[in-house]
């Protein structure tokens, strides 16, 4: 927190402070975190909140399932093509402000499970702003997350959630790589069944 | 041990055996009536598995799908594997879950991966994929990665959110 100069007349308990930096404090030291744990890394996320490592040291032990009562998603496994639009709707629904850390290869980039069913990483769809690497990341990395997502609130936070606006652009890569469109023209297709059309680029 | 003889005559089944695992394969049109038989006559009380096998591009294969129904009797512990082997373009087979209850999930697992038709299936509807999905994934001329249907999503941006 940023304490400004000490005013003169004003008593030992009172301190002055912005109000943007005073909102970012108590933000982030509560985060109530969304649990989207849809596989293995999800273990390593209940690990992280209970007692051996206990989460509720930096102040984000509350785990809320609904997401009206959360402010910072944690995507903790593979998410599939049929789980992205529950995902999406999860995050639409949860109340400004709110952060997203997307946790583990697989939600980062799909990790080993390259395959028609798995999405090639969260952040293509939605925005997130920390990844942790590893399958699955230690307890402590996930630890070393939020206290970094805990530095990133204080930095940048502001009281009107202003510093949202500007990120008007999605942060993951763009959703078809040059790869894919290759491929999918490439691909040998059965005649007279019914299938999806990749979108002319 | 189920005696295989009568039935071999009866239904025209191939019969081979691999680790103690006895099969047979069937021509599709007779796979109801056989498994019919061995549910009523001899004492196949439970369906363990519905499965499917795609062998387009086998060596020496002839047909293009093999569906595969694990039986099991309970009382004796006998275990029989039946195979049928159905072709495209319009792969389908009755339904068992006249017989069996259980091949519900598994006639629509199938039927969701391989595209195969179960006629008097009650609700044959996919069951892994989206409903709106429209390929069947676990053919072998559907790429590994998919034809881009999991990039098809629209990108939330931080501002609109
Ligand atoms: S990154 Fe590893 S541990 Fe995490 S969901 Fe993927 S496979 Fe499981």
């Amino acid at each position: 927190m940023v304490d400004l100069p000490k005013q003169p007349g004003l008593p030992d308990n009172v301190f002055m402070t912005r109000l943007d930096a005073a909102a970012s404090w108590a933000r982030s030291n509560s985060l109530w975190p969304m649990p989207f744990a849809t596989a293995c890394c999800g273990i390593e996320l209940m690990a992280t909140a209970s007692s051996r490592f206990d989460l509720a040291r930096f102040g984000a032990e509350v785990m809320r399932f609904s997401p009206r009562q959360c402010d910072l998603m944690i995507v903790a496994g593979r998410v599939v093509m049929k789980m992205l639009p529950v995902l999406q709707r999860i995050w639409l629904q949860m109340p400004e402000p709110k952060w997203c850390i997307s946790m583990g290869a697989c939600a980062c980039s799909g990790g080993v499970f390259d395959t028609y069913a798995v999405v090639q990483g969260v952040d293509r769809f939605i925005p997130v702003d920390l990844y942790v690497p590893g399958c699955p990341p230690r307890p402590e990395q996930l630890i070393a997350a939020l206290i970094e997502m805990q530095d990133k609130i204080m930095k940048t936070g502001t009281f009107q959630g202003s510093e949202f606006s500007g990120r008007t652009e999605a942060t993951g890569p763009i959703p078809l790589e040059l790869e894919e469109i290759r491929r999918s023209r490439e691909a040998k297709l059965v005649d007279g069944l019914d299938i999806f059309q990749p979108p002319k680029l | 041990m189920l005696d295989l003889q009568p039935l071999i005559e009866k239904f025209g089944l191939t019969q081979s055996e691999f680790r103690g695992n006895r099969r047979v394969v069937v021509a599709a049109d007779r796979v109801y009536s056989l498994l019919e038989t061995l549910k009523n006559s001899h004492g196949f009380n439970m369906l363990i598995d519905v499965t499917c096998v795609d062998y387009l591009e086998y060596e020496g294969a002839t047909d293009r799908f093999g569906v595969v129904y694990c039986l099991l009797n309970m009382s004796t512990g006998d275990r029989l594997i039946v195979k049928t082997l159905i072709n495209d373009p319009t792969p389908t087979l009755p339904t068992v879950t006249t017989l069996w209850m259980g091949a519900d999930w598994m006639e629509r697992e199938v039927y969701d991966m391989f595209g195969i038709t179960f006629t008097g299936h009650h609700d044959l509807r996919r069951i892994l994929m989206p409903d709106e999905f429209s390929a069947f994934p676990l053919r072998k001329d559907y790429p590994l990665k998919g034809r881009g249907e999991r990039h098809n999503f629209p990108v939330i941006t931080r501002s609109e959110s």
